[in-house]
């Protein structure tokens, strides 16, 4: 693709705004999606922070679930924050039982993994492909990744809290890539841009 | 309180960041109140993306009457285990005892509420000292921004909560909008006085102005009762909705309560709105404000 991409954001709810501006900044036509008509309209889409349990209630009541796994299918690129991490899970774990996520990525994503919102927090991370600082991983209520398949590239991870081991906190697999965190808060458009280039194939 | 890129080596918990960016998370949805664990799971189940969980909703409280404090704890913990979806609840203005003992309690968000009875007449709590962040009301633009001086990551218009009522709602969300527009229009010279009249710090006004909205995420509360109410806060420039009485006085709660989550994140869809106003049983009741008597009115409380 070589022209300007048209990357839609979902907006059944949640920071939809946020994606907008970053979007734009990193050079996309941004536009929010909450029709199937809308999707179909899109070269791309981002699937934004809030409540995962809202997001994927809605999309099934006004059918955007099955025209979503079937553009993510085709290989629509997508990319996921926080409960957009939850919704590219194939598997998701403490989410409600009847709670059906869009897929695409074989991980096992853990659901308010780090905590309340007591336990929400900031800190600097290194993300595997950007050039630069490290970015600012803003974390709220925020899921981890607890298991990946053999496909999926892990882009950044962050020490575990209480053990010797890391938590995997964005991965990539094919054109869908995912965050538990959320860049769209920080002013910071790397990773949008990351996401820009994953779609324009630069 | 800026939005330019930071990096912390330590992972750093309850920054303005983080505080604020919870309330982010919430947009385009409907928190809901609730006063036991089954209202809150039929809340979950009909997509609200938080609850508020309280002893007595705002109409009870009315009713009732004498003095509306803080939940019991244990309630507020069978709430927290009960759904998986965010869980605030009320401390009275400037109780900040009341709000520490929520912060300890674990709940993602605590509002400092006109709706309990206030337990200072001249001070808020100072909302800078906690991790969990706080929602506060306002019914103009000056009060909203005293809130965010005292550190809430969140504010909604006021309305008048128990009514069933959206007037007041209307009125205060109107109120804002209109004070930030006006903002927008003045030069430099003026933005001073301007921060005079509004009793607000001028830092906070310029922000205003520059951003042509308020630095923090702005819902409406107090009186939305139908799909249409919501929708309607909606359009007028909320970013989302908290629904109290309008949902566990009707007749119906839990087709209410999935008929307002539609009408809000479809609000300019006048097909979609009227698809989730059918049949769905008898609303609250409801009062009229304008025979509700100044001590009645809680709008009135917070300074």
């Amino acid at each position: 693709m070589s022209s300007t991409p048209v990357i839609g954001v979902l907006a059944l709810q949640g920071d939809v705004r946020e994606h907008l501006v970053a979007l734009a900044a990193a050079d996309a036509i941004a536009r929010p999606v909450r029709r199937p008509e809308e999707l179909a309209e899109v070269d791309a889409l981002v699937m934004p922070g809030g409540e995962s349990t809202t997001i994927s209630k809605l999309a099934v009541l006004f059918g955007l679930m099955d025209p979503l796994r079937e553009r993510v299918a085709a290989g629509m690129p997508v990319y996921g924050t926080c409960a957009g991490m939850i919704m590219l899970a194939d598997k998701i774990l403490d989410g409600r039982d009847d709670q059906e996520t869009v897929g695409g990525i074989d991980m096992t994503v853990r659901r308010n993994a780090f905590g309340r919102q007591n336990e929400s927090f900031e800190t600097a991370i290194p993300f595997r492909g950007l050039a630069g600082e490290p970015v600012n991983g803003v974390f709220i209520r925020a899921p981890w990744v607890e298991a990946v398949g053999a496909g999926v590239e892990v882009l950044a991870e962050v020490p575990a809290a209480d053990g010797p081991e890391s938590r995997i906190v964005a991965v990539r697999q094919g054109n869908l890539l995912a965050t538990s965190f959320h860049p769209e808060l920080t002013g910071d458009h790397r990773v949008h841009e990351y996401f820009v280039r994953m779609v324009t194939g630069s | 309180m800026s939005t330019t890129p930071t990096t912390a080596d330590q992972p750093q918990i309850g920054t303005a960041r983080v505080k604020r960016g919870m309330a982010e998370q919430l947009k385009g949805g409907v928190i809901m109140d609730v006063v036991n664990a089954e209202q809150a799971k039929i809340a979950e189940d009909a997509g609200a993306v938080a609850v508020m969980a309280l002893e007595r909703v705002p109409a009870d409280i009315r009713k009732d009457g004498g003095v509306a404090r803080m939940s019991d704890p244990n309630m507020i913990e069978e709430i927290i285990s009960a759904v998986s979806i965010p869980v605030m609840a009320k401390s009275r203005i400037g109780h900040f005892v009341e709000a520490q003992v929520l912060q300890s309690l674990g709940v993602d968000y605590i509002d400092e509420s006109e709706v309990l009875t206030p337990a200072d007449e001249i001070n808020h709590s100072d909302k800078w000292a906690f991790t969990t962040p706080f929602v506060c009301g306002a019914t103009n633009l000056g009060e909203a921004l005293r809130r965010i001086a005292e550190g809430a990551a969140m504010i909604r218009s006021k309305g008048e909560a128990g009514t069933g009522n959206v007037v007041e709602a209307v009125r205060h969300l109107r109120q804002i909008k209109n004070e930030i527009a006006k903002l927008r229009g003045f030069d430099n010279n003026e933005l001073y006085a301007a921060a005079k009249e509004l009793r607000a710090p001028y830092e906070l006004v310029r922000e205003v102005a520059e951003l042509g909205k308020l630095p923090v995420v702005l819902f409406s509360a107090g009186g939305v009762a139908t799909p249409a109410d919501a929708a309607l806060m909606r359009q007028l420039g909320a970013e989302g909705v908290f629904v109290g009485s309008g949902i566990f006085k009707s007749g119906d709660p839990a087709k209410r309560a999935a008929a307002i989550v539609k009408a809000t994140t479809f609000y300019d869809d006048p097909k979609i709105i009227a698809d989730a106003s059918r049949n769905l049983g008898e609303a609250m009741v409801g009062i009229n404000c304008d025979t509700l008597p100044e001590s009645e009115r809680y709008a009135n409380r917070g300074w």
